[in-house]
C-alpha cells in the first residue's frame, strides 16, 4: 500500500547483513560458474553433435534433377524425347487402406480395385501399383490420402516417330541410358547427369540460401539427326509397301543428300514400335542398312567400269564381244541372262550384262579394280556413327583368282552395306567425288574426296541413266518430271558356300540427273511373290519415293512431266546379278 | 568523448540493423528466384510434353492416314501435275 503520505518519506539506507549478501553472491556466481561450464561444454565436448543437429534443422541437400536431351530430325521436330512421370509403390505390410480408397484409386488408375488389391497382397515387401503415370494422374492418387502410398520420380523416353524411326533412333533401357542406335551411340552427349546443392530452408520449407553446389547438373544435350521426318515416312511407307507387295524377308531403304552425304532417310523392314517393345524380337531391332551386308550383284558394275574408264582401256563406246552370253574361267562359266551379241560399254551397264563385266574387269590389274572398290569405301565401315555398323568383306586383291576378279565385277565374292552402296553413288553423282556419309546435321556443303575424273563420272552416269531409259533393266525406275540414272541389282543369296535360288533385289540411283540432288538405294531382301528381278522388284520403289522426295524438296524438274515411257512387259531386259 | 561514443554507438545500431533488413531482403528475395526458378523448371516440363504432343499429332503416318480416310484425300498421278518455272529458282 502506498499512500502520497509515505512516498515522502525517504527510506533508511538498506543493508543485508554480511552472510546473506555473501550467500547470494556466492549463489550468483555459482550459477554463472555453472551457466559458463555448460556453455563450454556445449562448445568444445558436444559440438560435433549438435552442430549435426542443427544442420539437419534448417540445412538440406537437394538433387538438381537433369534429364535427358531431345533426339530431333533436321528441322527440329522431335524424336525422341524425355517427360518426367511418376510411379506409385507401396511396402506390403504397410499399405493401409479402406475398400472405399480401395474403389476410388481403381477409378483414378482406370482399373478393377481388385487388380489393385491382388497387386498388393504378392510375394515380396515391395510392390509397384502404378509405373510411369502422367504426373497429374499420380497426384490425384495421392491426394486419396492412403497410407503408405508412395511416389517416384522418373523419366520416360518417348518416340512420336514410333516404327517409320524406330531403328535408327534405338531406345533406352534402365535409367534412362542409351541401349540402341543413336540413343546408345550418343549416350555421353545426351545423358543428364543430376546434380546436387546443399541450401538452408526456413521453417516453411522455402529455400532462403543457397550455401553450395554439391555436384554440379549436367543436363543432357539435344541432338539434331539429318534425317527429314517427311522423307523418312515417305521411304518407310513405299518400302513396307514393297515389302509386302513381294512377300518378301526383309528390306532397307537409304535416301542421302548427294551434295552434303547426309542421310535424310533410312527405313526399315521388319520393324517394331519403341515405345511398347516388351516383346519384341531383336531380329526387328537391327538397323539391316548399317549392320547387315549382302552381295551387292550388278550394283557393282558402274565401279568396274570406272575403273576401266580411268585406266584408259575403254571407252564408252568400246565394243566387247560378249560371246553370246557365256563365258568360261577355268572350271566355271558366267551366264548372261539375256544373250546378247556385241555391246558397246554403255549397253554394258544398260542392259547389265555379266560377260561384258567380266571381260572388261579381266582386262585389269586386280589391283587396279581392288583400288575402285576399296577408294569407292567398300571393306570398310561408312562411319556414320552408328553402333555396329559393318564394313563388309572385300579380299586383298592379291588373293584373287581370275574368275573371283570376274564374279566380284558384277557384285559376287564380295559384301556390303545398303548405305555404304548408297554413299559409293556419290561418286557418279558428284563429278567423282565420294562424300563422306552423315546420320548427324551437317550445315552447307561439304567438302568430298576425288575417286575418279569429272569425264569418268558423267560417263558412267550417262550409263546409269541408260539402264532407267526403255532397253534398259529398270524402265520401272523413271520419274515424271525427272531424269533418273540407277543400277538394278538382281543378285542370289549364299547360304553356307552354295548359292541358293533366293535373291536380293536392289536399286540405287541417283536424279535429277542434269544435276543429282539425292541418292536412293533400295534392298528388298528374299522376294517371293513371284518376281525377284531388281528392276521390277526394287525400280518402282526407287521411283515413288524418289519422285515423291524431290517435289517435295521443291526440285526443279529437268524433263517434261510425259517423259515415262514404260516399254510392254516382255520388252524389259532382266538381269540376274 | 562520451558524445563520440553515443554517435558510434549508434552508428553501430543503425548498422546491425541494417544487416539484420538486408539478411531478410536477401532471403526473401533467395526465396523468391527459386519459387521462379522451379516455375521454369515446371515450364521446361511442360515445354516437353507439348513438344512431344505437337510431334505425336504431327507425325507424317498420322497426317497421311487422316488425309487419306478422313479427307478422302489422294495424290495426284504425274499427269495431272503441272509443274510452274519459278524465275528465282535455278
Amino acid at each position: 500500500m502506498r499512500t502520497p503520505a509515505a512516498q515522502k518519506h525517504v527510506p533508511p539506507p538498506a543493508e543485508l547483513p554480511g552472510v546473506r549478501a555473501l550467500l547470494v553472491f556466492g549463489a550468483v556466481g555459482l550459477l554463472f560458474v555453472t551457466l559458463l561450464g555448460r556453455s563450454l561444454w556445449l562448445q568444445w565436448m558436444e559440438n560435433d553433435f549438435l552442430q549435426s543437429q542443427g544442420a539437419a534443422r534448417f540445412s538440406r541437400a537437394i538433387e538438381v534433377p537433369a534429364h535427358r536431351g531431345r533426339i530431333v530430325d533436321r528441322f527440329g521436330d522431335a524424336l525422341a524425347i524425355s517427360t518426367p512421370v511418376k510411379s506409385l509403390w507401396v511396402f506390403r505390410d504397410k499399405i493401409d487402406a479402406t475398400p472405399e480408397q480401395l474403389r476410388n484409386l481403381a477409378r483414378v488408375l482406370e482399373t478393377t480395385p481388385q487388380q489393385l488389391s491382388s497387386r498388393m497382397k504378392g510375394e515380396g515387401e515391395f510392390a509397384f501399383i502404378a509405373r510411369q503415370l502422367a504426373p497429374e494422374t499420380a497426384d490425384r492418387a495421392l491426394a486419396l490420402g492412403i497410407q503408405g502410398l508412395n511416389e517416384q520420380n522418373e523419366y520416360r523416353r518417348y518416340y512420336p516417330g514410333g516404327e517409320v524411326t524406330a531403328q535408327v533412333i534405338g531406345f533406352t533401357g534402365d535409367k534412362d541410358a542409351g541401349q540402341e542406335g543413336i540413343e546408345l551411340a550418343q549416350q555421353t552427349w545426351l545423358g543428364g547427369t543430376p546434380g546436387s546443392r546443399r541450401v538452408i530452408i526456413n521453417r516453411r520449407g522455402d529455400i532462403v540460401e543457397d550455401v553450395a553446389s554439391i555436384h554440379a547438373p549436367q543436363a543432357g544435350r539435344d541432338l539434331a539427326l539429318s534425317v527429314d521426318s517427311r522423307l523418312q515416312y515417305l521411304a518407310f511407307r513405299e518400302l513396307q509397301a514393297a515389302v509386302e507387295r513381294n512377300k518378301a524377308k526383309a528390306g532397307g531403304l537409304v535416301v542421302i543428300d548427294a551434295k552434303s552425304g547426309e542421310i535424310l532417310a533410312l527405313a526399315n523392314w521388319p520393324t517394331y514400335n519403341p515405345n511398347r517393345r516388351d516383346k519384341v524380337a531383336r531380329e526387328k531391332m537391327r538397323n539391316r542398312a548399317l549392320t547387315d551386308t549382302f552381295e551387292p550383284g550388278s550394283t557393282m558394275k558402274p565401279f568396274t567400269i570406272a575403273a576401266a574408264l580411268e585406266a584408259g582401256k575403254i571407252r564408252p563406246d568400246s565394243v566387247i564381244h560378249t560371246e553370246g552370253g557365256e563365258l568360261t574361267i577355268g572350271k566355271q562359266t558366267i551366264h548372261d541372262a539375256h544373250r546378247a551379241g556385241p555391246l558397246t560399254v554403255e549397253q554394258v551397264i544398260q542392259k547389265s550384262s555379266n560377260v561384258g563385266a567380266a571381260k572388261i574387269a579381266l582386262s585389269l590389274p586386280s589391283e587396279t579394280l581392288w583400288r575402285m572398290f576399296s577408294e569407292a569405301g567398300f571393306g570398310t565401315a561408312p562411319k556414320t556413327g552408328f553402333p555396329g555398323e559393318v564394313a563388309g568383306r572385300l579380299r586383298p586383291p592379291a588373293t584373287w583368282k581370275p574368275i573371283e576378279q570376274a564374279t566380284m565385277s558384277y557384285g559376287h565374292g564380295l559384301s556390303v552395306n545398303l548405305v555404304q552402296l548408297a554413299r559409293a553413288y556419290t561418286i557418279f553423282a558428284d563429278d567423282g567425288e565420294l562424300k563422306p556419309v552423315a546420320l548427324f546435321k551437317t550445315d552447307g556443303a561439304v567438302a568430298g574426296r576425288p575417286i575418279v575424273s569429272v569425264k569418268t563420272a558423267r560417263a558412267v552416269r550417262h550409263m546409269l541413266e541408260l539402264a532407267t531409259l526403255p532397253g534398259g533393266t529398270a524402265p520401272q525406275a523413271q520419274v515424271a518430271g525427272y531424269r533418273v540414272a540407277g543400277k538394278t541389282g538382281t543378285a542370289r543369296k549364299i547360304e553356307g558356300r552354295e548359292y541358293t535360288r533366293k535373291y536380293v533385289a536392289s536399286f540405287v540411283g541417283m536424279a535429277p540427273v542434269s544435276d543429282p540432288r539425292l541418292i536412293v538405294a533400295v534392298m528388298i531382301d528374299e522376294p517371293s511373290g513371284g518376281d525377284y528381278y531388281g528392276g521390277s522388284v526394287a525400280g518402282p520403289v526407287f521411283s515413288s519415293v524418289m519422285g515423291a522426295a524431290l517435289r517435295m524438296l521443291g526440285v526443279p524438274t529437268d524433263a517434261p512431266v510425259d517423259n515415262v515411257v514404260l516399254p510392254r512387259p516382255e520388252a524389259i531386259v532382266q538381269e540376274e546379278t | 568523448m562520451t558524445r563520440v561514443n553515443v554517435v558510434l554507438l549508434c552508428v553501430l545500431v543503425a548498422c546491425a540493423l541494417s544487416l539484420v533488413t538486408s539478411r531478410h531482403q536477401a532471403r526473401r528475395l533467395n526465396v523468391e528466384l527459386e519459387r521462379e526458378q522451379a516455375r521454369a523448371r515446371q515450364f521446361d516440363v511442360e515445354y516437353g510434353q507439348l513438344s512431344l504432343e505437337q510431334s505425336t499429332w504431327g507425325m507424317p503416318a498420322r497426317v497421311a492416314k487422316i488425309a487419306r480416310e478422313s479427307l478422302k484425300m489422294q495424290l495426284p498421278a504425274a499427269s495431272r501435275v503441272e509443274i510452274v518455272e519459278t524465275p528465282s529458282v535455278k
